[in-house]
């Protein structure tokens, strides 16, 4: 490292636990865009989920409220190095949501509105790892951050929470989504800084 | 024009406020050179733990070797204008990598009349072109619409008053108007973006600067003014 | 940070991360988009602009044309969408 800007970044908060290395604490929600907000309006929400073997489900919006949720706190990891502590949320377990899913895939391509995608391993959504989330700190979740439903995928870096969610694909193969195609790991442990491929 | 990568080392040697919230930093950069005016640069911070963010700033002059000057206008909770417009003081490092963009460029040699559409800070890379206009006794017809919330926030207020041969001003306040103005506060319209001599038909150059949503606002209203999109530059910057 | 809501910037907001990767000025490069043709200069793409990257559209269909990623190891640009890109005429 060459140049330090004197008094630059001097006021950043001190972890109170362990953070991944590489990261840095902020009381900030960082937003991060690929492309234009995608504004969806609950009417017209769907969620799907479809099986390796073609079969689908699709939740409405009512439908989704309809299922048990849980509250989630926890951090939040950024591969671009921000940290947010202790972010609140509500939303369905995917263990809930894939109850009734029949199928053995291993690999899953998360789809949101706007066309975005991004890619995980089957495992890292079960066991009470994931869920939809639609409330952030106490608010119905913002369009800006992904509402009105997100994947919430926390011990990955949080690209692969997908904003705008509309749907799940259940993969035999492993698939690379958009950010994993175009530079980043397609796993995404922070703990591992696991940030690029 | 020089062309310039990678990341020169910055030293700030002047600081002088514009406004309440804008700030001209002058940066001495051994080995930068050749900016052309409404070229940009890149400016990265590096905090004492390794954190680094970069953003990009439009030059306020062009020309001047080894010299980058600025215009940071502070955005609200931003990252990094807050600390540029308030903290950084003489003796300060940053790096600096540019010039940057040979688009959105006026060239001196250019005899077309010019029609400059700035809203906010979105002027900057305007005052470079004004600048580089003065310095070069070039006489091509200029207009400069400046678009601000109100008097007292307006970037280089003095410098765009004060006469100059060929350069008609127009003010726009948005949110507050000077005292005796005749006029409410009001958004920009076609009325002051159409003027004899820059249109269409004399073959304007127009360059808009500034907010997205100003710049989206502005470039339909001089579509629809006629202005061919070919000659319609437009540079679009986001916060912080 | 970007300010919310993503704001949609020009080709020239890449201009210094670009400028990494190619030896030329990018913003007066051209592309062809490979989903529409449409063809201009690169400074007139739309851009959204984060800390993970940017990410270029065709201005008149939105496809993606290229992605730019400021990677440790050198910046990188993926091209999903660009049929080419040329660089300007030599001065």
């Amino acid at each position: 490292m060459g140049v330090v800007t004197r008094g630059f970044g001097g006021r950043r908060p001190e972890p109170e636990r362990q953070i991944p290395p590489g990261q840095f604490v902020t009381d900030d929600f960082p937003v991060l865009s690929a492309g234009p907000t995608p504004h969806v309006d609950e009417a017209h929400w769907e969620l799907t989920v479809r099986a390796e073997t073609g079969e689908g489900r699709t939740w409405t919006w009512d439908a989704l409220m309809a299922l048990p949720a849980e509250d989630v706190e926890t951090d939040i990891h950024c591969v671009t190095h921000w940290t947010k502590l202790g972010t609140t949320w509500r939303g369905v377990s995917l263990d809930t949501l894939l109850a009734d899913v029949e199928t053995s895939a291993e690999f899953v391509m998360a789809h949101s509105y706007g066309g975005y995608t991004t890619n995980l391993p089957m495992q890292d959504l079960l066991d009470g790892q994931a869920s939809v989330a639609f409330e952030f700190e106490g608010e119905p979740l913002e369009p800006v951050h992904g509402g009105p439903a997100r994947l919430l995928v926390p011990h990955l870096y949080f690209w692969k929470s997908a904003k705008w969610l509309r749907g799940l694909e259940l993969m035999d193969a492993e698939d690379l989504g958009f950010w994993e195609q175009n530079g980043y790991h397609a796993y995404g442990d922070p703990w591992l800084e696991q940030r690029y491929s | 024009m020089t062309w310039q990568t990678g990341w020169h080392v910055a030293t700030v040697v002047g600081a002088r406020p514009l406004t309440d919230t804008a700030r001209e930093l002058t940066l001495a950069v051994p080995g930068f050179g050749g900016a052309l005016p409404g070229q940009h640069v890149d400016v990265r911070l590096t905090a004492p733990d390794g954190y680094q963010a970069t953003r990009a700033y439009s030059l306020a002059t062009a020309g001047v070797d080894e010299r980058v000057d600025l215009v940071v206008d502070e955005v609200p909770d931003g990252e990094v204008s807050p600390y540029l417009t308030h903290d950084a003081r003489p003796g300060d490092q940053v790096e600096v990598r540019g010039p940057l963009g040979g688009y959105f460029v006026w060239h001196d040699d250019d005899p077309a009349p010019v029609l400059l559409v700035a809203g906010g800070s979105g002027v900057v890379p305007f005052l470079a072109m004004l600048r580089a206009r003065r310095l070069s006794g070039r006489r091509a017809p200029f207009r400069l619409v400046c678009s601000v919330r109100g008097p007292a926030g307006a970037i280089g207020r003095d410098e765009i008053d004060s006469p100059d041969p060929g350069l008609d001003v127009r003010w726009v306040y948005t949110r507050e108007v000077p005292p005796g103005w005749p006029t409410s506060p009001a958004r920009i319209t076609p009325d002051d973006l159409a003027a004899p001599g820059f249109g269409p038909a004399e073959g304007t150059d127009v360059f808009v600067c500034g907010p997205t949503r100003f710049v989206e606002t502005a470039a339909e209203l001089l579509t629809g003014l006629g202005h061919p999109s070919a000659r319609v530059r437009t540079e679009r910057f986001g916060g912080a | 940070m970007t300010s919310p809501d993503g704001p949609v910037l020009d080709g020239s907001a890449l201009a210094g991360l670009l400028s990494e990767v190619y030896s030329f000025d990018a913003t007066l490069a051209v592309v062809r988009c490979a989903h529409c043709g449409h063809t201009d200069v690169l400074a007139r793409t739309t851009v959204h602009l984060s800390a993970m990257g940017g990410v270029v559209r065709c201005a008149t269909c939105t496809a993606v044309l290229l992605v730019v990623v400021d990677r440790p190891d050198g910046a990188r640009v993926s091209s999903p969408g660009a049929a080419w890109v040329q660089a300007p005429p030599r001065p």
